[in-house]
C-alpha cells in the first residue's frame, strides 16, 4: 500500500511538472496562433523541445541576488511557492479504483473527508511564497507587485469559496470523492450550478494571477511585478508555478463541476476495471486540457483590468451574487425535500 | 510508535517558533514564525483526527489573519530598529505580570488531571460531521450569537475605515 502510494505520489508530481512544461509551450504557440505567426518552432519537431531548452536556459543563467535582500526569505519566497503548488493534487480523485492482483488500490492520494477545505487552505497560504519574495527583495515595485498580488488572492478567494458552499450544499459532503460521485454519467454539477461555476472559473484566474487578472505582474506599471529582482531558476520557480496552478486549477474545476472522471455512457462500454480506469482517467484529462485551453484563449484575447476595476468586481459583483446562488440553493434543497 | 516522532518534532517546531517569534529581531521574521507555530499546532490537531478543526486553524489563522498581520507589518516598514528602551517600571511591570500569569498557568494545569489520549485516532470530535452537530443541535443559540458579534464587529471595522464622516 505505501509503495503503491509513494510510486502514484510521484506519479502525480511528474505528471504536474510535465504538464506544466508542455503548457509553456502551447501557451506560445498558441499566443503565436492568435498574433498570427508560428510560435517557437526551432528546437526539434514543432518545437517540442522547446520547454527544455527553456529549462536549461533558466537553470544555467546568471544568479543574482541584490545585497540589501533578506537572503533567507528570497530564497524561501520562490521554493514556498513551487511548494505550495505542487500540495493540491493531493485530494483530487484523478480515476476509479484499479485492481492491482486482487488488491484495489485507490487513484487518489488522500480521501480527507474534508477535501474542499484543504483545498481552500492551500490557497489561502499561497499568498507567502508571492509575499515573502516581493518582500525580501527590497524593491519598491516587487512590494507593490506582491501586496498587489495578495490583496488580489485575499478578495477572489471569499467569493470563490462561496461558491463551493453551493455545491458542498448539494452534494451533502466535502470530500472530494464522494462529491465526483454524486456526478455520474451526464449528471455533472455545470448543469445545476452554472452560476457557481462562472464565479469559480473567474476567481481561478484570479488566484492563478493569469490574465486579465494578472495585474501582479503588471509591465506597465511594475516592471515585472513581486519577481522584479529573481533571476535564474528562482524566476523560472515563480513562472512555472503559475502553470502548475493552471493545471490543478483545472483539475479542481473538472472534479467539481464538470463530473470528475465521469463521462455519458460509461456503463455501456463494458470494459474490465482497470482499463475502465484507464478510459476515465484519460476522459478527466482531457477535461483540464480544456480548461488549460480556456485560460490560454482568455489571456490572449481579453486585455487586462484596472486594479479598481478587479477589486470592484471581486467585492461587488462576485461575492453577492455567490451570496445569492447560496440563498437560493438553499431554497431549493429546501423545497425539494 | 511513528506517530510519536511526529508529535516530538511539532512540539518542537511549535515550541522553538513560538520562541523565535518573541527573540527575532524583524517584525517580518516574528510574524512568519508565528505562522510556522499555526501550522505544528495545525499538525497537533491532525494527530488528534481533528482534520476539520486543523485545517479551519490553518484557513483562519494562517491563511487569514497571519497574511493581514504581513501586509499591515510590511506596509509600515517596522524594518528599522526604531524601538526606544523601555523605562524600568514599564520592564518591572511587565516582570510582575508574566509572573502573575506563569502562576495562574501552574495552579490551573496542577488541578487539571493530566492523561494520555487513549486511542486518538478513534476520536470523532474533530469531524465535520460530529462539530456540526454539536454546534447546530446542542449550542445553537451560543453559536448564532457569536456569529452575531462577528458581523458587529466586522460592520464596526467597516464603519471606522470609512474616511467620510456618517
Amino acid at each position: 500500500m505505501i509503495l503503491f502510494k509513494t510510486i502514484f505520489a510521484s506519479a502525480v508530481l511528474l505528471l504536474s511538472l510535465v504538464v506544466a512544461m508542455y503548457s509553456t509551450l502551447i501557451e506560445r504557440k498558441m499566443a503565436g496562433f492568435f498574433q498570427d505567426r508560428l510560435g517557437p518552432d526551432r528546437a526539434g519537431p514543432w518545437g517540442i523541445f522547446q520547454p527544455l531548452a527553456d529549462g536549461i536556459k533558466l537553470f544555467f543563467k546568471e544568479e543574482f541576488m541584490p545585497n540589501t535582500a533578506d537572503k533567507f526569505l528570497y530564497i524561501l519566497g520562490p521554493s514556498l511557492t513551487m511548494l505550495i503548488a505542487c500540495l493540491t493534487s493531493a485530494v483530487i480523485p484523478w480515476g476509479p479504483d484499479i485492481v492491482i492482483n486482487g488488491q484495489t488500490y485507490s487513484l487518489q492520494m488522500a480521501d480527507v473527508n474534508i477535501g474542499i477545505l484543504y483545498i481552500f487552505a492551500i490557497v489561502s497560504i499561497g499568498v507567502y511564497g508571492i509575499m515573502i519574495g516581493g518582500w525580501a527583495s527590497n524593491n519598491k515595485y516587487a512590494l507593490l507587485g506582491a501586496v498587489r498580488a495578495s490583496s488580489q488572492m485575499i478578495s477572489y478567494e471569499l467569493a470563490m469559496s462561496l461558491s463551493i458552499i453551493a455545491i458542498v450544499m448539494m452534494t451533502g459532503s466535502l470530500s472530494m470523492r464522494d462529491i465526483v460521485n454524486q456526478q455520474q454519467g451526464f449528471n455533472w454539477n455545470i448543469w445545476y450550478q452554472p452560476l457557481a461555476f462562472l464565479i469559480f472559473l473567474i476567481c481561478a484566474f484570479a488566484e492563478t494571477n493569469r490574465s486579465p487578472f494578472d495585474l501582479p505582474e503588471c509591465e506597465t506599471e511594475l516592471v515585472g511585478g513581486y519577481h522584479t529582482e529573481y533571476s535564474s531558476m528562482k524566476l523560472g520557480f515563480y513562472l512555472f508555478s503559475e502553470y502548475i496552478n493552471m493545471f490543478i486549477s483545472g483539475a479542481v474545476m473538472a472534479t467539481l463541476f464538470l463530473g470528475g472522471y465521469h463521462f455519458p455512457f460509461i456503463d455501456k462500454l463494458g470494459l474490465s476495471p482497470n482499463a475502465f480506469a484507464f478510459v476515465s482517467f484519460l476522459v478527466f484529462f482531457a477535461k483540464i486540457t480544456f480548461f488549460g485551453f480556456i485560460f490560454m484563449w482568455v489571456r490572449w484575447t481579453l486585455p487586462r483590468f484596472r486594479y479598481d476595476q478587479l477589486m470592484r468586481l471581486g467585492w461587488k459583483a462576485l461575492i453577492p451574487l455567490a451570496i445569492l446562488n447560496v440563498l437560493i440553493t438553499g431554497v431549493v434543497i429546501l423545497l425539494n425535500q | 510508535m511513528f506517530t510519536n516522532y511526529i508529535f516530538y518534532f511539532l512540539s518542537a517546531l511549535a515550541l522553538y517558533s513560538g520562541v523565535m517569534m518573541l527573540l527575532s529581531k524583524k517584525p517580518i521574521h516574528s510574524v512568519l514564525f508565528l505562522t510556522l507555530t499555526f501550522f505544528a499546532i495545525g499538525g497537533h490537531y491532525i494527530l488528534l483526527n481533528a482534520q476539520f478543526l486543523a485545517i479551519v486553524h490553518i484557513i483562519v489563522y494562517a491563511g487569514a489573519i497571519m497574511v493581514l498581520f504581513l501586509f499591515t507589518v510590511m506596509l509600515l516598514n517596522l524594518n528599522k530598529d526604531e524601538r526606544s528602551p523601555k523605562p524600568v517600571w514599564v520592564k518591572g511591570a511587565a516582570i510582575i505580570a508574566g509572573a502573575m500569569l506563569g502562576m495562574v498557568l501552574i495552579g490551573v494545569f496542577r488541578g487539571y488531571d493530566l492523561h494520555l489520549v487513549q486511542h486518538p485516532m478513534e476520536s470523532q470530535i474533530g469531524l465535520v460531521k460530529e462539530l456540526g452537530r454539536i454546534l447546530y443541535r446542542d449550542y445553537m443559540l451560543p453559536f448564532e450569537i457569536s456569529s452575531i458579534l462577528f458581523l458587529t464587529a466586522m460592520v464596526g471595522a467597516v464603519l471606522l475605515g470609512k474616511k467620510e464622516q456618517i
